[in-house]
């Protein structure tokens, strides 16, 4: 099986006042794991629905190798759909499920005998095969209809939140699953999730939605790394952000060295980027938990580091087994700087830090990020 | 034509071809059936039957005589006393059902009689309470009485049978409604100190409010309609607003008063119905109010 | 859940015991008197005369029973393929007329039983229809539909819309999805709304009165007439044979009770 490059094309997509879709542009590659992903309502699974030809946008185009597909019914496109609910059919055992699309298509019933036992063994269910949908567990009631959606041997898979109604370690196991099938049958997989941790663990890009709108495309390291918006910085893992104003900025070797006003800090921040920003441009700053360090002496700064610093006081530590969360509130009133530290020897990861200690919180300033602030 | 507006257009066809085959079915075998008689209600009266082609409001007219004021009066009061009685006497049956063990087995037992033969159920207490009845004979034989009582053709006669019949209109929502109830809320009352009273009174009953309107609603409705209860177990003075309307259609075969009469009752009716409709979307309304409040 | 259920004696556990005693004791004193061998309400002795005389010598009555159960079994259909759709439409799309159909579908079931009687008699006389099985049909289809609608929505309620679009997904045709997935998946709830229709069919005395023309009388109109004019001991026998139905039919559908119960 092969997959094929899947193109949307300004797609926009309007029920009534609220604006689904706006304008939105994503070039899938052939056989390529891709997410979409934003919180509920943001478009994406009316996305997926019209990428499957269940709903109609109001203009633009989706492309299946290059040939608009967007005037064909649901059944005449390459593409078959993993449902949310599973949308088992009840009446029917795991076998007549996977055979379904094999019998509305009047297949000779050895062949269709043939092809369902060997997907039901891809999806090892086996032992299952003639039981009702009822009679299954969450993870098993999906894995029917991954295999029921592959056997028409399609082009595109779409999955609409697939995993979103099983328990977290099961989650866990069946999107390992997922990856292994999509390796194995090696065609386009379209996916719809909210959680962002899915999406980075399986895709090989990711879209990023909010309110209609595609915020940003990139592999899963650059959408964490690198996110283009605050919405995206926010909603991909935890994150401290501020709102800034750019004060100066110049290069310094491959990098620009800018310095930023942040009113919530009370003070200036240093941050380096490859891109330049523009002097006076109001931004969101934006450092990722796991980047800053809490020490209890104000870190020596040896020449050529850039080392933001700040004092405060540990409000709340929170122990999670194999990182702390520490929750250190600013002086003078200021903000709470959210801190995650690694847990990677026993007993020795430095001083012990507990509640009421006095602190510094610090990070290096290739570590913060300026980004976009679309939302105001 | 774009994309979205033939999505619409496909939903709506099918949507049409499956909903209107009713829909039509409906129209033709009751609205308009009903139509014709809020027309026929303002004609006058053919003189076999049927109706004269002339604006007239003789069927109204005719309504306000004191033999039909007397009837209509009576409906209400018979109607008033057997619906009391169905929904005070369900209201803890139902209750006991759906806090019994045994919930399929008594449904089983209020569905059975439900469910037999309305003229059968009629048919068995005439034999009950017949001067050669069941229960005269019972008690003759017993010695507690010389000569048989008159226990049937009559307003009590009436009434209980009504109340028999319609009973199970009654249970049913109610147990249904009782069964959604969480009865640890009881048991918090009752720990908070309400006694067992006050604990049905303050809590339980608020909140089966909607099983009371039902219930009410599906017993009061067909109790002042009825039509075969009190032609055959009631006396001459027993006759209710369903047996004139039969009369004026196939005895007197005055088409407009019978169509008077029946506008009455599908107001009165309708009047039940939307008031059940109302106090549901009331309660609907508050909850969701209480909720934004929260 | 164990504290729902309550023990021991209680004000509400006398008042249903004595209504489910209220209830029975009339069908129990029919079938104790379908037993006995005087033709009066005098007890004499056990005999199964009235039960020869039903299956031997009513030949009227059995006509009758034909006559119910042929309009029962096409009324019944006829409401359930029509609800059935109709549920479809309502549960899944938008389509004009919608609100009207809705509101329709609701006043038949709560409107008494002698309106419905007098305006389809009035309409079939003012469209010239004589009065007959066809008349009779229509008035039955009429009271049916509207329960047969609301028990096959409520069974539409609990089906994912999205196992339509699979089935449309995966290749099949709108008749090979309805009748592949949908009716198949909604079987339960179409085969206790049909036997609801049955029995109301079969039971429905005041509406038929009205629409029922020569000869073309139903079994309630059947025991009506022998109630009226002169009773024969033969109706003790005959109730005693249609409590034993409803209690087998009931006893089929002791799952769906609750849920009949609740839709009506």
């Amino acid at each position: 099986m092969n997959g094929v490059p899947v193109s949307i094309k300004d797609v926009s997509r309007t029920y009534g006042d609220f604006t689904a879709l706006d304008h939105v542009n994503i070039e899938i590659k052939q056989g390529e794991f891709f997410s979409l992903l934003g919180p509920s309502g943001c478009g994406k699974t009316t996305l997926l629905r019209i990428i499957a030809g269940f709903d109609f946008p109001d203009s633009g185009d989706v492309c299946f190798d290059g040939k608009s597909v967007i005037h064909l019914a649901a059944n005449k496109r390459q593409s078959n759909t993993v449902f949310q609910t599973y949308a088992l059919f009840p009446n029917l055992t795991v076998y007549e499920n996977i055979a379904f699309p094999l019998r509305v298509k009047k297949f000779p019933k050895d062949q269709i005998d043939q092809k369902v036992r060997k997907y039901v063994h891809m999806v090892q269910l086996d032992e299952h095969i003639d039981k009702k949908p009822s009679m299954l567990s969450g993870g098993q009631k999906q894995r029917v209809a991954i295999a029921r959606a592959l056997i028409n041997e399609p082009k595109v898979l779409l999955l609409d939140e697939p995993l979103s109604a099983l328990d977290a370690k099961l989650r866990q196991s069946l999107l390992i699953d997922l990856d292994r099938l999509h390796d194995q049958v090696g065609i386009t997989f379209i996916f719809v999730t909210h959680d962002q941790s899915e999406a980075l663990s399986v895709s090989d890009h990711i879209a990023v939605f909010n309110r209609g709108k595609v915020l940003q495309i990139g592999t899963p390291y650059e959408i964490y790394e690198a996110p283009a918006t605050k919405f995206v910085a926010k909603f991909i893992g935890e994150t401290n952000y501020f709102d800034c104003t750019i004060l100066s900025c110049k290069k310094e070797g491959d990098e620009y060295l800018m310095e930023v006003d942040v009113p919530e800090l009370k003070s200036h921040v240093l941050v380096t980027d490859y891109d330049p920003q523009p002097v006076g441009a109001h931004q969101a700053f934006t450092i990722r938990p796991e980047k800053v360090r809490v020490t209890l002496h104000d870190p020596a700064v040896h020449a050529g580091q850039l080392i933001n610093s700040f004092h405060g006081i540990v409000a709340e530590p929170v122990y999670n087994g194999f990182q702390s969360k520490l929750f250190v509130k600013l002086d003078n009133d200021g903000p709470t700087i959210r801190v995650f530290k690694q847990h990677t020897t026993f007993l020795d990861d430095g001083p012990e830090i507990e509640w009421k200690d006095e602190v510094f919180v610090n990070w290096t300033a290739a570590d913060g990020y300026l980004v976009k602030d679309l939302d105001k | 034509m774009n994309d979205t507006n033939k999505l619409i257009d496909k939903e709506q066809l099918k949507g049409g071809a499956y909903g209107w085959p009713m829909g039509l079915w409906f129209t033709f075998f009751f609205t308009i059936p009903l139509a014709i008689i809020i027309l026929y209600s303002f004609l006058g009266r053919g003189l076999y039957g049927g109706v004269v082609w002339q604006f007239s409001l003789a069927a109204y007219q005719g309504m306000c005589k004191a033999s039909f004021a007397k009837v209509l009066f009576r409906t209400l009061w018979i109607t008033a006393i057997s619906t009391f009685l169905c929904i005070t006497l369900a209201l803890p049956a139902a209750y006991a059902m759906a806090r019994s063990k045994h919930q399929t087995l008594l449904l089983f037992l209020v569905i059975i009689p439900f469910w037999t033969n309305s003229l059968i159920r009629i048919y068995a207490w005439i034999s009950i309470l017949a001067t050669d009845g069941f229960l005269n004979n019972v008690l003759l034989r017993l010695h507690l009485i010389t000569e048989p009582l008159h226990m049937i053709y009559n307003n009590g006669s009436v009434i209980l049978v009504l109340v028999y019949m319609y009973i199970p209109f009654a249970i049913l929502p109610l147990f249904t409604t009782i069964d959604r109830f969480d009865f640890s809320l009881l048991d918090a009352a009752r720990d908070l100190g309400c006694t067992k009273p006050q604990s049905m009174y303050k809590v339980l009953l608020p909140n089966i409010k909607s099983g009371i309107t039902t219930a009410l609603i599906f017993t009061f409705i067909p109790i002042f309609g009825a039509y075969t209860v009190p032609l055959l177990v009631g006396g001459k003075d027993s006759t209710m607003i369903g047996n004139i309307i039969v009369d004026q259609v196939s005895k007197t075969r005055n088409w407009p008063l019978a169509s008077a009469f029946s506008m009455v009752l599908t107001l009165i009716s309708l009047i039940g119905v939307f008031w059940m409709l109302g106090s549901g979307k009331r309660e609907k309304a508050e909850t969701k109010r209480k909720e934004e409040k929260k | 859940m164990s504290r729902k259920y309550s023990h021991g004696i209680s004000f509400s556990r006398t008042v249903l015991c004595l209504v489910v005693i209220f209830l029975f004791i009339p069908l129990l004193v029919v079938v104790l008197y379908s037993f006995n061998s005087n033709k009066g309400t005098e007890w004499e002795s056990a005999s199964l005369i009235w039960y020869e005389q039903l299956f031997l010598h009513s030949p009227r009555l059995w006509t009758a029973f034909a006559h119910s159960l042929v309009i029962a079994l096409t009324s019944s259909f006829t409401a359930v393929f029509l609800g059935l759709l109709a549920a479809i439409a309502i549960r899944w799309y938008r389509f004009p007329g919608k609100e009207y159909i809705i509101t329709i579908s609701y006043l038949p079931m709560v409107l008494p039983e002698v309106i419905i009687g007098v305006s389809m008699l009035i309409f079939f006389s003012a469209i010239g229809m004589n009065l007959g099985m066809l008349t009779i049909y229509i008035a039955h289809t009429t009271f049916d539909l509207p329960f047969a609608f609301m028990m096959i929505s409520a069974r539409l309620d609990e089906f994912d819309y999205s196992t339509v679009e699979a089935a449309h997904d995966l290749g099949a045709t709108e008749l090979q999805t309805m009748t592949r997935i949908v009716v198949p998946s909604l079987m339960p709830g179409i085969l206790s709304a049909f036997m609801m229709c049955i029995t109301m069919s079969l039971e429905d005395f005041v509406i038929t009165f009205f629409v029922s023309g020569p000869g073309s009388g139903t079994l309630p109109l059947y025991v009506y007439s022998m109630i009226r004019y002169g009773v024969s001991p033969v109706i003790n026998s005959l109730s005693f044979i249609i409590i034993l139905g409803t209690m087998v039919l009931a006893f089929c559908f002791r799952k769906f009770l609750k849920t009949i119960a609740a839709s009506s």
